[in-house]
């Protein structure tokens, strides 16, 4: 196939999923509303613990905007994969899997397609969250909040269609939405990294995803964006995503043999 | 009235074979939720994972000055984990009613000779069910990672107790939705809500510590008073007032809980689905 042709593919895919969005409103409902709610009542619950010595913020709704950001990414990833295990019972994906496209032009349009739908939930988080008060990180702050949420979509669509590949059925979502919900919130999630206790400390510490917050976190409570915040996240999460997207590729050359 | 005939059962008879009914479908709901990971997550895996990270994540909390005296946060998290759990457990037991709607095996059930009501009340026993095995899923967590019981055993007891009788209320809401609805993904839908009541309530942190308009609605919530009635035997001593509150809370929202499954079964029976 021509390039030409592996971009019309890929764009058809994503129109696909975009028209889901458009004919079913509710599917995308509770990928907008689970960070949102988790995002006002974490924030309600915990808004306390900013009182802490050692919690150097004057407001949890900064401090937690990046989680929910990446939640709200993780959750909408981790729908392709359930889509696409939806579409393998039904056998919508054989159909795909016999036509010339190759398999990582499938793959693109798979979880390029959860890097654009994970603009929606950040779109609702963000309105919401400055509308109550979050600091405003500015254009670039909110350029790389941006970047790095599209690229968490990217990762979770690439692990969920990872797991959907193998376990072929849709009882495999909890898999798919745990381990990201885990990845997100072994991090410095609710507190400074000196203030978290016991096992999470250690694991927070060399979890990369931490490195993906910190990146996002600068511009909401920090002294700005800089580029030594910048870079550690953004590497953290590509070779993640590189990784990911190697075992998701794999995945999708087996299904056919 | 007309004289009973001979072959038709008493009410001796009636009530065991409902009864029965009941018994067999709770067994059926459990079994069903242990071979479906997306049922059996959302009870065990999920609050357990939350559990964890909460516990670590914000256990500096007790250090907070107004924090009330606890051991550790795990002593304090307990008990949201285990009704956590069991709200969910209750819209897992209404997305299974619903599955079983969709795909007419309900109706099945309704046309058998057997009370309608045993049919539901099947479904909510097996929800409690889960909801007694979550509570010593917990406790046995709780006790496995330092935390303390001050009640003890008798504490352990009224633990089980209030979350499997909190089971039956919340399961009746999914199984309201489940049976007026006819479909899983409306009560699918359920679970945000689900969220939005625990973090309205003092079931993640102590009712005095929440930010507004959180703390106002907490003090009024049910959810706190049943959420109180399961963890004053881990942190303190059940007090007979707080014991009041929490079976009070309970019976409140299980009596508008049933009471509207009822009603949404009367309706599905007369208009035929």
């Amino acid at each position: 196939m021509s390039p030409a042709a592996d971009i019309a593919t890929i764009r058809a895919l994503v129109r696909r999923a975009a028209n889901e969005i458009l004919r079913v409103p509710g599917a995308a409902i509770p990928g907008v509303l689970a960070p949102t709610i988790f995002f006002l009542g974490l924030s309600a619950v915990f808004g306390n613990l900013i009182e802490l010595r050692g919690f150097d913020v004057d407001s949890y709704l900064s401090w937690l905007i990046p989680i929910s950001l990446l939640q709200g990414a993780g959750f909408t990833g981790a729908a392709t994969g359930v889509n696409l295990a939806r579409d393998i019972e039904q056998g919508w994906f054989d159909r795909l899997l016999v036509s010339p496209a190759p398999r990582p032009v499938l793959l693109a349009g798979l979880v390029l397609s959860a890097s654009l739908r994970s603009l929606i939930p950040a779109a609702v988080l963000l309105t919401v969250g400055f509308a109550l008060g979050a600091h405003w990180p500015g254009l670039l702050g909110l350029a790389i909040a941006v970047l790095l949420v599209m690229g968490m979509g990217t990762l979770a669509a690439c692990w969920s269609v990872t797991v959907a590949l193998r376990f072929k059925s849709q009882s495999a979502a909890p898999l798919m939405q745990a381990v990201m919900l885990v990845a997100i919130l072994t991090t410095t999630a609710y507190a400074p990294l000196e203030l978290l206790t016991g096992w999470l400390q250690e694991v927070a510490r060399y979890n990369p995803i931490t490195q993906v917050v910190d990146a996002i976190r600068q511009g909401f409570v920090g002294e700005g964006v800089t580029l030594a915040g910048t870079w550690p996240g953004v590497v953290a999460l590509a070779a993640l995503v590189a990784a990911l997207a190697a075992l998701a590729l794999r995945g999708m050359r087996r299904t056919a043999y | 009235m007309s004289p009973r005939s001979a072959s038709e059962p008493g009410p001796a008879a009636r009530l065991l074979a409902n009864l029965r009914v009941i018994g067999a479908l709770g067994r059926r709901s459990v079994a069903q939720t242990f071979r479906r990971p997306q049922l059996m997550a959302p009870i065990l895996i999920f609050p357990t994972i939350l559990l964890a990270i909460q516990t670590a994540g914000a256990g500096r909390a007790v250090d907070l000055p107004q924090f009330p005296e606890v051991n550790g946060f795990l002593d304090f998290m307990l008990a949201g984990a285990m009704i956590q759990a069991t709200l969910l457990a209750g819209n897992s037991g209404g997305i299974a009613l619903a599955v079983d709607l969709e795909i007419g095996f309900a109706d099945r059930l309704f046309a058998a000779p057997v009370s309608r009501y045993s049919i539901i009340l099947g479904r909510l026993a097996g929800t409690a069910a889960l909801g007694a095995l979550t509570a010593v899923w917990f406790i046995v967590i709780g006790l496995a990672f330092g935390a303390t019981i001050e009640q003890g055993v008798p504490g352990v007891v009224m633990m089980i107790l209030f979350v499997s009788l909190s089971a039956i209320a919340f399961g009746g809401i999914g199984a309201a939705v489940a049976l007026r609805s006819g479909s899983a993904s409306v009560v699918q839908g359920l679970f945000p809500i689900v969220f939005v009541i625990l973090f309205l309530s003092n079931a993640f942190f102590p009712a005095n510590l929440l930010l507004e308009p959180a703390k106002t609605i907490a003090e009024y919530n049910p959810l706190t008073f049943i959420v109180d009635g399961v963890r004053e035997p881990v942190v303190g001593s059940l007090t007979p007032a707080s014991f009041a509150e929490a079976l009070g809370s309970i019976a409140l929202v299980g009596a508008i809980s049933l009471g509207l499954s009822a009603l949404a079964l009367r309706r599905r029976v007369r208009l035929g689905g």
